[in-house]
């Protein structure tokens, strides 16, 4: 197998037939080759020779020239995806992360705004880190220091919401920080990825002041919902319009093709605050999803954390029979929050025994914050306030639109 | 004419859907949908993404040069799949088999691997922007002793309402591509092929029927023309006649490219604004419009006109072209003063542009962007005409001529999709793939055993029904009466607007087989429990709901045992002195009386019994 290489002619004879095509890799134990017609099939390898080995060619490029007139947005790549490349030749699909190659593969992006790029890491979203929220609160904060007029930060879907709250949390933003991804391959000609990039840009260039998600409002490209940080969610697996807003209305809407942007009155405007960084976190705290019947060890294995989220049933409640580990947590130093499964709607542990047991217990009522966001809360709050007391109430405030007094009618 | 001669080289790729019971790369049934019947609607834009030489695919780029966006119906039977919400369901393996099927009957070799592909499609009929297709077995034969390239299977593009809305339930029904090599060098060689491959299909019992679930292009060139890929001729008897359209078509332009060339002819790569010529012109379409625009074409004067092709003249290749801008067409001199345009007008224009007699100027008219993207297409294709006949993907048009499409896809527009993984088909696997018999092998066989006539031989083995046929010879049941009930009486009673579903299904509601209501009555025939004058009769009854056997049971009460003795004493009785008369031979004509009584729901050979039972009891007691 390993004598050949990738984009080396090969002959293949296949029963009595000989084919002709382009070796592009070894998989399961087969070559797979590109013939003329275009497809790949999978042969032994046995069965193929090498007729030539061509010299690789040098994908020609030519760099985009922006427009001198037009504000300047950051783009920060983590590894989400808003344009993307196909070498038929070898059927490889490759991300874009220069400004040049997303420009030519979203020329409208060009209209909007000059672009300076920052690829600061090229991971799946679930292999996200607190740490590298960290960094990225860093970046961002840098390239606003820095002049940026907005930043678009690409991620991928699966941790973005944990993302964007991280952010929230950490950075006090006169400018818009958006984040955008793609729930289908920016590969396929139906990819959300344009039409979400070039809501997110509009967005990133306009007057909204906080970091926020732009991603598809519906099915159809019809118009991006822009969602604040802290109460967006992922609500479907692979729909285009999985992000919703939790409990709370989206920020406003981008209108496709038309990139007008229409921002809901309560959203934080542009320049209302001066730019700042507090990207101290509490790594050790975690969220736990309750089930019934289940074990009070699994609790008692979060001994030592500094913080556990419970995503509890209904109001906010776990089995009675969890209650004794809990109590033990708490009077260990772990600052235990409750949130709640229904996600829609509000905790309330004073309704029924069990919630009173755990309020007796020292729980906090989570009000109604998202689980995850409660839970990047938690790790902000415990990491850059150490008097107990003081970050307990903390918990209890609203401090990034993550929790809302009151529980709207319709939502 | 002489196909030899002109250098007539043909080839065919036969798309075939199949009639599988879920979808490709979905779980979704796949039958259609009547479109009123859709619950929900979406839609989408489309882009070609850039490839690795920084290039968009060329048949891409011509879909790009609107924005378009396309609206997509959903049904009841199609899911996010579809709609490329959802990543597909691996390759489903019954399309395989089918498709191994063909190609094992077709002498193919099977792929070791089978990898599914991606390929660039952005006119809206596939959501996602391409389509998932498979290259499954290579190099077969052909009885002209061609060979058929490949075999692939493809998901089925969704179904166009009209314009750019597409109907869903189409979408991923699963395809078989046979594409054979440019070895057919007359146009009855070319539908012979066809109607073969058509054939090999059907053999397999697994493809659908109809309308539309058939569909074949034709690969035509001649010397010195080029390769045209005619997409989409539904109808097999026109095959031929495509290609002999094709080979005249591609034979004027070339005789036109010459006659160009003796005259020195050329294109003009400016045109001139005229708007304001028209401002006033009895030309509604020009007066209207924002703006008119005109392009020489000098020494082309008469060739625009010039028919190439039944209805089809040089300006219908150039108006084509044209209409990819979003104008309606385009006017030209040769067919000029009409349309409401005077000759005064006409002349005003060549003086504008200077052009003399022997040019030819083509109008087009529509907003700023419109007209001058028009222009350079009309400029584009009349160049082309200087040079021949230009490669091109067509549609056919009614009757087998043919309107430019887009030009021939380049070969790379495929890259793999990621989303499905690989099948192996292993030789144990091609092994277990039964061979199929072909179905005018069938039909000699259903004459040979069976003793069927020829043309009931070949009509029942094309049938589809011919599955039902053989297995009711298998249980005993009298082949020509099988072949009869499963021709004409389903026939019959279709054409009464019934529906004959439950008469042929071979599976309950829970998906167990069972032995279809048809054969269970023809069970009850050959137990003589039914006439087979009752056929129709009990299978209607089954349709409006009965069971079989409650069917046969209430045409049988009408005239069992005791009841037909009865009858058959009342009838001998009322006719007493006929009966007299005649003797033992009023058994024929009161045979028929008593049929007419019973209604044919007793077989004959019994009411016969008990009528002359009856007849010699009442001669006797005389
Ligand atoms: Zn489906």
């Amino acid at each position: 197998m390993s004598e050949f290489l990738s984009g080396d002619l090969v002959r293949c004879v296949v029963g009595g037939s000989e084919l002709k095509g382009t070796y592009i890799t070894s998989r399961d134990g087969m070559a797979v080759l590109k013939v003329d017609s275009g497809y790949n099939i999978g042969v032994f390898p046995g069965d193929c020779t090498l007729i030539e080995r061509p010299a690789p060619m040098k994908p020609a490029r030519e760099e985009v020239i922006q427009d001198p007139s037009l504000p300047v947005l950051s783009i920060v790549s983590t590894g989400g995806t808003i344009a993307s490349r196909i070498d038929y030749r070898t059927g490889a699909v490759t991300s874009q992360f220069d400004a040049s190659d997303i420009l030519r593969a979203i020329p409208g992006m060009s209209a909007i705004a000059r672009y300076r790029t920052r690829k600061l890491y090229t991971i799946l979203s679930e292999n996200m880190t607190p740490s590298i929220w960290q960094e990225l609160a860093r970046a961002v904060y840098e390239e606003i220091q820095g002049g940026a007029r907005g930043v678009i930060v690409t991620h991928g879907t699966d941790t973005m919401a944990y993302s964007a709250a991280a952010l929230s949390f950490m950075l006090e933003t006169p400018v818009p920080v958006v984040f955008v991804g793609s729930q289908r391959s920016a590969d396929r000609p139906s990819s959300d990825n344009v039409m979400n990039a070039l809501c997110s840009a509009s967005v990133a260039v306009g007057d909204l002041g906080e970091v926020a998600v732009v991603m598809h409002g519906t099915t159809s490209d019809d118009r991006c919902a822009i969602h604040r940080g802290t109460r967006v969610r992922k609500m479907h697996t692979s729909r285009r319009d999985a992000f919703q807003s939790i409990g709370i209305p989206p920020l406003g809407y981008v209108d496709y093709p038309s990139l007008k942007v229409t921002l809901s009155p309560g959203t934080a405007v542009r320049g209302a605050c001066e730019p700042a960084l507090h990207d101290r976190l509490e790594p050790a705290c975690g969220l736990l999803y309750f089930s019934p019947g289940m074990s009070p060890d699994i609790l008692n294995a979060y001994a030592g954390f500094k913080g556990v989220v419970i995503a509890g049933s209904g109001l906010g409640h776990v089995s009675t029979s969890l209650i004794p580990a809990i109590r033990e947590l708490i009077d260990q130093g772990t600052l235990v929050v409750m949130t709640s499964q229904c996600l829609n709607g509000r905790v309330c542990d004073r309704v029924y025994d069990t919630g009173r047991d755990l309020i007796r217990a020292g729980v906090v009522e989570g009000e109604d914050m998202l689980p995850e966001t409660a839970l990047v809360k938690l790790m902000w709050v415990l990491g850059n306030e150490p008097d107990s007391e003081k970050a307990r109430r903390m918990m209890h405030e609203n401090l990034k639109g993550e929790y809302t007094r009151r529980s709207l009618h319709g939502l | 004419m002489d196909y030899k001669r002109l250098g007539l080289v043909a080839g065919i790729e036969i798309h075939q859907q199949l009639n599988t019971r879920e979808k490709l790369f979905c779980r979704c049934p796949t039958h259609l949908r009547p479109f009123e019947e859709h619950n929900g609607e979406f839609f989408r834009y489309l882009r070609a993404t850039e490839s690795e030489l920084g290039e968009i695919d060329r048949a891409a780029r011509e879909e790009m040069k609107n924005l378009r966006k396309f609206l997509y119906y959903t049904y009841d039977s199609t899911c996010l799949v579809e709609n490329d919400e959802e990543p597909p369901a691996p390759l489903n393996p019954e399309a395989l088999t089918v498709c191994l099927q063909i190609a094992k009957m077709c002498g193919m070799t099977p792929i070791p691997q089978v990898h599914t592909m991606r390929k660039l499609v952005i006119d809206g009929s596939n959501t996602s922007g391409f389509q998932r297709t498979a290259l499954v077995a290579v190099n077969g034969t052909l009885p002209n002793g061609g060979a058929i390239e490949t075999i692939c299977l493809e998901e089925e593009a969704a179904q166009r309402v009209k314009g750019d809305v597409f109907s869903l339930d189409r979408l991923g029904i699963p395809l078989v591509e046979i594409t054979t090599s440019p070895c057919m060098h007359s146009p009855e060689e070319v539908q012979e092929i066809a109607e073969y491959l058509g054939m090999v299909l059907r053999s397999t019992g697994k493809v659908k029927r109809g309308l539309g679930t058939i569909r074949q292009d034709v690969n035509i060139s001649i010397r010195e023309g080029a390769r045209v890929e005619i997409k989409g001729v539904q109808d097999l008897d026109l095959i031929a006649e495509v290609v002999r359209r094709e080979v005249q078509r591609q034979e004027r332009l070339l005789s036109i490219r010459q006659r160009l060339t003796e005259r020195g002819a050329s294109v003009s790569r400016t045109p001139h604004d005229v708007t304001a010529l028209f401002s006033h012109s009895g030309s509604k379409i020009l007066k209207k419009a924002p703006r008119v625009m005109a392009v020489t074409l000098a020494g082309f004067a008469g060739l625009v006109g010039e028919e190439i092709q039944n209805g089809r003249r040089l300006g219908s290749e150039l108006s084509d072209y044209a209409k990819k801008c979003g104008v309606g067409g385009i006017f030209h001199t040769d067919e000029l003063p009409a349309y409401g345009m005077t000759e005064d007008e006409v002349s005003a224009l060549r003086a504008e542009v200077g052009a003399g007699e022997a040019d030819c100027i083509v109008l087009v008219a529509g907003d700023m962007h419109q007209a001058e993207c028009a222009c350079q297409q009309v400029i584009l294709r009349a160049e082309l005409a200087l040079k021949g006949v230009p490669e091109e993907t067509r549609k056919m048009l009614e009757g087998g001529s043919t309107s430019y499409m887009r030009p021939l896809p380049g070969a790379a527009r495929m890259y793999p999709e990621t989303d499905v993984f690989p099948v192996t088909v292993t030789s144990e696997c091609w092994e277990a793939i039964p061979r199929v018999e072909l179905l005018n092998a069938k039909a000699e066989r259903f004459s040979r055993e069976h003793g069927l006539d020829t043309a009931v031989a070949r009509q029942m083995a094309y049938s589809e029904h011919v599955l039902l046929f053989e297995r009711a010879v298998d249980l005993g049941i009298a082949p020509t009466l099988a072949a009869r009930t499963l021709i004409a009486t389903l026939k019959e009673i279709s054409r009464e607007g019934l529906d004959i579903n439950p008469l042929v299904a071979d599976h309950d509601h829970c998906g167990n087989p069972i032995i279809p209501e048809v054969l269970q009555v023809l069970l009850g025939v050959k137990k003589a429990r039914v006439g087979k004058e009752a056929i129709p009769d009990v299978l209607r009854r089954i349709i409006r709901g009965e069971s079989s056997e409650s069917a046969m049971q209430s045409v049988e009460s009408t005239a069992e045992g005791a009841d037909l003795e009865a009858l058959a004493k009342r009838i001998v009785r009322e006719r007493m002195s006929f009966v007299k008369e005649k003797g033992m031979g009023a058994l024929g004509p009161l045979m028929g009386v008593m049929m007419k009584e019973v209604r044919g729901a007793v077989d004959g050979r019994k009411v016969s019994q008990v009528l002359k039972a009856a007849l010699s009891d009442a001669l006797g007691e005389k």
